[in-house]
């Protein structure tokens, strides 16, 4: 079976989960004879290639002067970017990126329509230009070549999947990894909204990452249920050795690592920590992040008189991140929204027990790991303290948790996708 | 003839209600008694009740040739008589009948018996006095939580005068020797087991009302057949299951009233089956050699093992730190910390933390508060903390409780300690809000205050400050002076050194400082 498949970044030119769920994704289809064209806004050339061949769309030269382009330009109207929509990416990363964008996006608008386009593959100021671009060369490639379905990954690629599938009459699998509800709580962008139902509306199948997020798909974009399928993710091995950072403070360390924004609940984790210190001063918290809400929970630490046992590391990358869970004791991630969750997995493959709320889609997987509502911060304070003092519990996680998460693989997920592809066959 | 002995066991624990960790040293109670008690009392009305006045009416209606056992725990009775005391007048009214016996068990419905001998043997003592209380008798049969059985166990048991106990007719005990004989325990021949039939207790108790079972409807005169259908020389089939069976865990709608409704009727009827109780056995039966089972077993689950209750990590440490408490719990005297020590002990908090059904809880899930064991772990071990802290505060405040231990005795020093800085302090604010002008006041003092405030002023201050107030102060502050000082006050007495007026309230006035600094 041949898919082609649309994704709009792949590594290790990644801001966020959705690029390594891909490449996890196409790897372990490769181990169920499925063949993987895939195809990227902008390929650098240093992308893993040995299990799919990757298309680079800026590659692809379209005739516009075919009518069909005119058809789906039509369709697909020039889109102003919101400001909302950002989906794995720090606010000031957005800050420098945009520097960067308003400098390019002094082309020509005819551009979008010229034969050849430079994608910058990036979430940029001109981000639904992209987006509608790339699904004119999307029809394009899905014109030239051979493949059985289409599989497009969020929001980004639909406008491509649904172009592809009018060319080509193959079916359409759409793959959830997060909602616009995900990413901006109720104050939705609605032309992404839009893009997602009709994304959903139009796809044969839809892949859900949790049942948290199908559920969304059920009552907020009222899609049909039997027609959407929770695979849930899975994690690449990492082969990294162990790390051993050694701490330099005597104290037990909780962290909380991720954006510091609304979805990720970072003001529960505050106040679970001042109750946890009000009995226990023997622990130190730690806040590794960037976000809008930062300076907000900086001066909140500050109110509840807890600076020194508090800290913020702004945001962390690469090597930093598994220093910084190596010394951690108890990992929690109280996020109000969180379709899958790939952290808390690795804080487990790292031998770091877990807090992590139930709005998350990860805590659907997981047996070694305590859930609490994201808002019982009193049930989050008493987890943490128990991790903290009851030795017995981060025994059992660390001693079997690593190998929940090693259970995860990514070739089991692709199973169930392929499952789904041969639904479409039936 | 054919004996069937049916044993119904009774047991509700006081289920904890949801207790933080900022609850600790805060708050001591520990029951959710909202919950305890309308569970209590719908158990009450979907089982005990009818189930008891149908037992009632049987033994009634079959000319009393209908007997039963009951094994009811003493924390279930304590909620009986908390929130259901019909439910006591009820068995109460069996018990008149003479033919129910009731069994003994550990009051808590612990699984101390794997810990402490001297707790095991105290608490079927408070169980026995509390069903002679109630019921009259004084019980001869012995039933362990959980059915749980070892030969140690047995010879235990045998020591406390019991003539017979019960246990789990499981396979990896019997191999290929059958349940339905009477045995003894194999150190002491003098204790006779009785061992439950497994698959027709299940049948009742677990699949009466499964509809997929090739066998269901199961009806009274069906179950009578596979009785009998036993092997004649096989004297006694025991039936042992929990009371709730009939209306709680199957449903009145199941049809279970009307199946035991049914039972000696047909019983009597189509066969000769006889109802006995397990001491009536043991009087009647010989025993067909004794019984070996080195490890403790249970009647729980395929493993017919401990796991439902201890073996994973947490159930290991939440037993083992309740269990460490024993020797300190004993020395206190207190009716609550006493009350909550066996409260903590029934084995369904620990079966609450078990974790080998994350995939199919169902049948464990029962009346489980909560959601995960860890949630279960936390909650028993914030609670346990607590109750640790006042054992602990408990035998601080009563240092003189029989039985010293060195525990204790470093406590109680570390709390004098404590007591005399305490004292210390409260002394010297209490002086200072007083008249410090006068000097005097100063000399109230303790040595110890006293020291540590002369300690880092001068010598010619010192003797200039107690000028004229005579040998005995003089003494006094030599005796607490630091070495140099008291050298240099020595040689200023020698050389009869005068001090001026002035000079005299100079020195006065910077011990007065010196006092203030410290009493800030």
């Amino acid at each position: 079976m041949k898919v082609l498949m649309f994704g709009w970044e792949f590594p290790p030119h990644i801001t966020g989960g959705l690029g390594t769920a891909c490449y996890g994704l196409t790897r372990g289809l490769a181990k169920h004879n499925t063949d993987v064209i895939f195809v990227v806004p902008k390929a650098f050339g240093d992308e893993d290639t040995s299990k799919i061949r990757l298309v680079n769309a800026s590659d692809i030269e379209i005739d516009t002067r075919e009518s069909i382009y005119h058809d789906l330009w039509k369709r697909i109207e020039y889109m102003e970017i919101g400001s909302n929509i950002i989906p794995y990416i720090s606010p000031e990363e957005f800050e420098n990126r945009q520097v960067i964008e308003e400098l390019e996006h002094r082309k020509d608008e005819k551009s979008v329509l010229g034969r050849k386009y430079e994608f910058s593959g990036k979430y940029g100021t001109n981000l639904f230009e992209e987006v509608a671009r790339y699904a004119l060369v999307a029809s394009a490639v899905a014109a030239s070549r051979d493949y059985d379905l289409i599989h497009a990954h969020d929001w980004l690629t639909y406008p491509a999947g649904i172009a592809a599938k009018k060319v080509s009459g193959k079916p359409l699998v759409v793959h959830i990894h997060a909602t616009e509800f995900d990413r901006s709580g109720e104050r939705v962008n609605q032309q992404v909204y839009d893009i997602e139902r009709e994304g959903m509306m139009e796809a044969d199948k839809v892949i859900a990452v949790s049942n948290l997020t199908r559920n969304i798909c059920i009552e907020r974009y009222g899609i049909p249920a039997e027609k959407i399928v929770t695979v849930h993710n899975a994690v690449e091995p990492t082969g990294k050795e162990e790390l051993q950072a050694g701490r330099a403070v005597k104290e037990k360390i909780v962290t909380f690592l991720g954006r510091i924004t609304y979805q990720k609940g970072p003001e529960y984790f505050v106040e679970a920590a001042r109750k946890v210190l009000d009995r226990d001063p023997n622990v130190r918290f730690v806040m590794a992040g960037q976000g809008d809400l930062l300076n907000k929970m900086i001066k909140r630490v500050a109110k509840l008189h807890m600076s020194s046992k508090f800290h913020f590391t702004g945001f962390l990358r690469g090597e930093e991140v598994d220093r910084m869970l190596a010394m951690t004791d108890v990992f929690v991630m109280p996020s109000v929204s969180e379709p899958f969750g790939i952290v808390p997995l690795e804080a487990m493959r790292s031998n770091v027990p877990v807090v992590i709320s139930k709005q998350s889609g990860v805590s659907e997987i997981l047996k070694y790991a305590l859930k609490v509502d994201f808002w019982d911060v009193n049930a989050m304070a008493d987890a943490i303290y128990s991790l903290l003092n009851y030795k017995a519990l981060p025994e059992m996680f660390k001693k079997y948790g690593k190998e929940e998460v090693d259970n995860l693989k990514w070739e089991n997920a692709a199973e169930q996708v392929k499952a789904v592809y041969d639904s479409l066959f039936k | 003839m054919r004996s069937v002995c049916m044993y119904f066991q009774v047991h509700q624990p006081y289920r904890l209600r949801t207790y933080r960790f900022f609850d600790i040293g805060a708050d001591h109670h520990y029951y959710d008694d909202y919950q305890n008690r309308y569970l209590i009392r719908r158990i009450a009305e979907k089982c005990y009740l009818p189930a008891n006045n149908l037992l009632l009416d049987l033994i009634n209606k079959h000319n009393r040739k209908f007997k039963v056992s009951f094994s009811i725990s003493g924390v279930a009775l304590q909620q009986f008589i908390e929130y259901a005391p019909e439910v006591i007048t009820s068995f109460q009214k069996l018990a008149a009948t003479g033919n129910v016996e009731f069994l003994a068990e550990t009051y808590a419905h612990s699984l101390v018996a794997l810990k402490s001998k001297t707790e095991f043997i105290r608490q079927i003592k408070m169980q026995v006095d509390l069903i002679n209380e109630l019921f009259g008798q004084k019980p001869t049969a012995f039933r362990n939580t959980e059915l749980v059985y070892s030969d140690e166990i047995g010879e235990m048991v045998n020591e406390l005068g019991f003539k017979v106990m019960l246990a789990e007719g499981a396979k990896h005990i019997l191999g290929w020797k059958s349940p339905n004989f009477l045995y003894n325990n194999s150190y002491q021949p003098n204790l006779k087991v009785l061992l439950r039939n497994f698959r027709l207790s299940d049948d009742i108790a677990f699949r009466f009302s499964e509809q997929s079972w090739s066998e269901w409807p199961l009806t009274a005169e069906k179950y009578v057949d596979w009785i009998n259908a036993v092997d004649p020389k096989q004297p006694v089939v025991n039936l042992f299951m929990d009371y709730e069976t009939f209306g709680e865990h199957q449903w009145k709608e199941t049809g279970i009233f009307d199946f035991l409704n049914d039972l000696p009727g047909k019983a009597f009827t189509n066969s000769d089956i006889i109802f006995r109780t397990p001491s009536e056995l043991s009087d009647l039966l010989e025993s067909v050699g004794s019984i070996h089972v080195p490890f403790p077993a249970s009647w729980a689950d395929e493993e017919r093992d401990l796991t439902a209750w201890l073996g994973n990590e947490l159930q290991d440490e939440a037993f083992d730190t309740l269990y460490n408490l024993t020797q300190k719990v004993r020395q206190v005297q207190d009716p609550s910390i006493k009350r909550d020590w066996l409260f903590l002990q029934s084995s369904d908090h620990f079966y609450y933390m078990c974790t080998k059904w994350f995939s199919d809880g169902e049948v464990h899930k029962y009346f489980n508060p909560y959601n995960t064991p860890y949630e279960a772990f936390i909650n028993y071990m914030n609670v346990l903390s607590d109750f640790s802290i006042r054992v602990d505060n408990w035998l601080a405040e009563n240092p003189d409780s029989p039985e010293e231990t060195i525990g204790k005795a470093y406590v109680n020093i570390a709390n004098s300690i404590k007591k005399e800085a305490k004292s210390v302090e409260n002394e010297l604010k209490k002086k200072m809000a007083g008249k410090i002008n006068d000097f005097n006041n100063l000399l109230e003092m303790s040595d110890k205050e006293l020291k540590k405030v002369i300690k880092d002023i001068d010598a010619d201050q010192i003797a200039a400050a107690i000028k004229d107030l005579g040998e005995e102060v003089e003494e006094r502050f030599k005796k607490l002076a630091s070495p140099k000082n008291r050298a240099r006050l020595e040689e200023l007495k020698n050389d009869a050194v005068d001090f001026t007026k002035k000079k005299v309230t100079e020195g006065r006035k910077a011990i007065f400082e010196q006092w203030k600094s410290f009493s800030k």
